[in-house]
């Protein structure tokens, strides 16, 4: 299956640069099992998007007019830590953002944003802020993949990203799809494996074993 | 031969194909599934059309959503029967061995998995969860991935990983009386921050680490994802090789000689060299408790609760404003004194039949403080059976804590066990998250012996003077 291809990005900007926003606060747990996938957004950061009484919070920059629909996020340090839930990427990107920019993701937030092609682009922490102060009237923001460049009002910042993944994500690729044609590769070094380290192989089949 | 680390030996035992810019294509020797994330997997596998490559290698048990209360059922909370019922039927179809409830082998993934030597020394492990970093305890190279990876390790074994940096943290010194294996992965994360790891693997050495027992190595690398990187471990050694021993799906016979060969080999290398190197020294390591929102947020609990005027940044400040009014603290204040509502002794940090005991040492002919709600949520079926032949149950209940059935319960209320909003929760799992423990909960992340004292007096207090 292959995914929409990333180019470019252009829109809006919306801050959220608070450190070590976790996966918990993306999407909570109880909605993420009571919630089809494509529906997540109206609960994505419910815990600091909305007051008590349930009105939009003032605070939050994505219920700010200009903020509103923005294709791209500015994180803060560490953005995505926490649980690996695959949801709060799904949830992120119901709100329609293709893009999030912070000085550190969370590792497994940061893989689970390649494997559905959320681009996620790692700056130094003053490069993010500055980004974010140009960004803050909501002027547009472009994300060049192809280029790796982030340009808003003739800045420029360039990132890297490893070539595998720049590939998957310009050309929509998936990475099972990837693996699948590896297997035959896969069988080999397992039949050489099993020789080499016997011991780390499981071979009765379930049932067939004692339990307890 | 250049020297290797613990980790390079690990991973280049597993690459089945290099790819580009230093990344691998690895094997996965072992697949946990819980019925949080395991259904999702199975499900969207099947959509595709494929199969499970080697359902040898995969091991189910439901724990997130399940209930901990006596006499559950599947259908014991509104969240998890239909779940539990997925991952049945999907571990049934594809031939993965279930461990369901009420048998050895059920209970938090990360208890259960070294528990029954699924996860040994030298292996890869994943499982749709973040905490499968606990498992590296083992020396095993171990990481928590998304819904979407675990699909493609059911579908071929194998996952593209980028080789991360490394970092070693020795632990020098010993560990005085009451301090545990969950005080210093709290002071390392308060020391380092919450995001030290990212991008890294750690490994954890030193007199401390060697001297520990594998339940305090299996609390320790748990953590490690507090710490921002996904995998965390220990070189096996003799403690290693003893435990693991004679567990239901560990090696035997010949096979367990050319295993513990092998493990042998699994150490770093005298003069490998690490992208960071960080020796600590625990000695002068207390009794740590988190005040805020973000496990980096810990300090010792003699310690004053941080005043934001003295942040290093803006951005730090306000974040630290923020946890302050989350957590309803006021800055300057001890943290010791703090009366609590709720005591929560589980979770994959700290479940397990040591953690259990020191508890219980605490517990033992005292009473919990009246106004206090104190669970205690065994890690796992085996967990509670060994621990109800010791008595420990008995001197829980006699002390007013409630004893329940193995599961994640309260760390992450995924099954409705909520700490309620705006409560104060003393709490021996890993997140202190805004609203992990349920929306508005506020949650101080402690060890076992801390959580048990903080149960008796009603407050938070230094265990060494309980």
């Amino acid at each position: 299956m292959s995914r929409e291809p990333f180019r470019t990005v252009t829109g809006a900007a919306a801050p959220l640069l608070r450190p070590n926003l976790d996966t918990d606060v993306i999407i909570r747990i109880d909605r993420m099992v009571s919630t089809r996938p494509a529906a997540l957004a109206p609960f994505a950061f419910e815990a600091i998007r909305y007051c008590a009484d349930g009105s939009d919070n003032p605070d939050f920059a994505l219920n700010h007019d200009r903020f509103r629909g923005a294709p791209i996020l500015i994180g803060g340090p560490n953005f995505g830590c926490g649980s690996s839930r695959e949801p709060a990427v799904w949830a992120i990107m119901g709100l329609g953002i293709r893009c999030i920019v912070a000085p550190s993701f969370g590792d497994i937030f940061r893989a689970n944003c390649h494997q559905n092609g959320l681009l996620p682009i790692v700056l130094e922490e003053t490069d993010v802020a500055d980004l974010a102060a140009v960004a803050a009237s909501g002027a547009p923001v472009t994300v060049d993949l192809q280029a790796q460049r982030v340009t808003a009002s003739e800045r420029v910042w360039c990132f890297t990203i490893g070539a595998n993944q720049r590939v998957a994500l310009l050309d929509g690729l998936d990475d099972l799809d990837l693996a699948l044609r590896d297997l035959d590769g896969i069988r080999t070094w397992e039949h050489a494996d099993r020789e080499l380290r016997p011991w780390a192989w499981i071979t009765t089949r379930p049932g067939k074993r004692s339990t307890a | 031969m250049s020297a290797s680390t613990l980790f390079d030996k690990i991973w280049d035992a597993h690459v089945v194909r290099e790819l580009d810019d230093g990344w691998s294509l690895l094997h996965i020797d072992r697949h946990l599934l819980h019925d949080l994330s395991g259904p999702p997997a199975m499900v969207e596998l099947r959509k595709r059309g494929l199969e499970v490559h080697d359902p040898d290698l995969v091991f189910a048990t439901p724990d997130h959503l399940v209930s901990s209360a006596a006499n559950r059922t599947i259908d014991s909370n509104e969240f998890g029967g239909a779940m539990w019922s997925a991952l049945r039927d999907e571990a049934e179809r594809s031939g993965i061995r279930m461990f369901d409830l009420g048998t050895v082998g059920q209970g938090i993934v990360h208890v259960t998995g070294p528990e029954e030597g699924i996860v040994l020394p030298g292996l890869t492990v994943i499982c749709g969860d973040s905490h499968t970093c606990t498992n590296g305890a083992l020396g095993a190279l171990a990481f928590g991935v998304g819904t979407s990876q675990s699909t493609q390790a059911l579908a071929t074994q194998v996952l593209a990983q980028a080789r991360p940096r490394q970092l070693r943290i020795s632990i020098d010194g010993t560990l005085a009386a009451h301090v545990t294996a969950k005080d210093v992965a709290l002071a390392l994360i308060g020391r380092f921050g919450a995001s030290a790891g990212a991008g890294f693997a750690i490994e954890y050495a030193g007199p401390v680490v060697e001297a520990m027992e594998m339940d305090a190595r299996l609390t320790l690398c748990n953590l490690t994802v507090e710490l921002g990187a996904k995998f965390g471990l220990v070189a096996p050694d003799s403690t290693t090789v003893a435990w693991v021993r004679g567990r239901r799906f560990a090696p035997a016979g010949a096979e367990w000689q050319r295993a513990i060969d092998a493990w042998a080999k699994l150490v770093t290398d005298p003069d490998a060299v690490f992208d960071r190197d960080e020796v600590v020294d625990a000695t002068t390591i207390g009794p740590f408790v988190t005040w805020g929102t973000s496990p980096e947020h810990a300090i010792a609990i003699d310690d004053v609760v941080p005043d934001p005027a003295g942040a290093s940044d803006t951005r730090q400040r306000e974040s630290w404003q923020a946890a302050l009014d989350y957590m309803g603290l006021r800055a300057g204040e001890p943290i010791a004194g703090t009366p609590v509502d709720w005591v929560f002794i589980g979770s994959c940090a700290n479940s397990r039949l040591s953690d259990l005991r020191a508890a219980a040492r605490v517990v033992e002919g005292r009473a919990v403080a009246s106004g206090v709600s104190a669970w205690v949520v065994p890690g796992s079926e085996v967990v509670r059976r060994d621990a109800e032949a010791e008595g420990l149950d008995a001197v829980f209940r006699a002390a007013g804590f409630e004893w329940r059935l193995p599961g994640c319960s309260m760390c992450v209320a995924a099954n409705g066990e909520r700490v309620p909003p705006g409560a104060r929760c003393v709490s021996t799992s890993n997140r202190n998250f805004v609203g992990r423990q349920g929306p508005g909960a506020r949650t101080h992340l402690a060890s076992p012996v801390t959580a048990a004292a903080a149960a008796i007096a009603g407050r938070l207090v230094d265990v060494r003077c309980a």
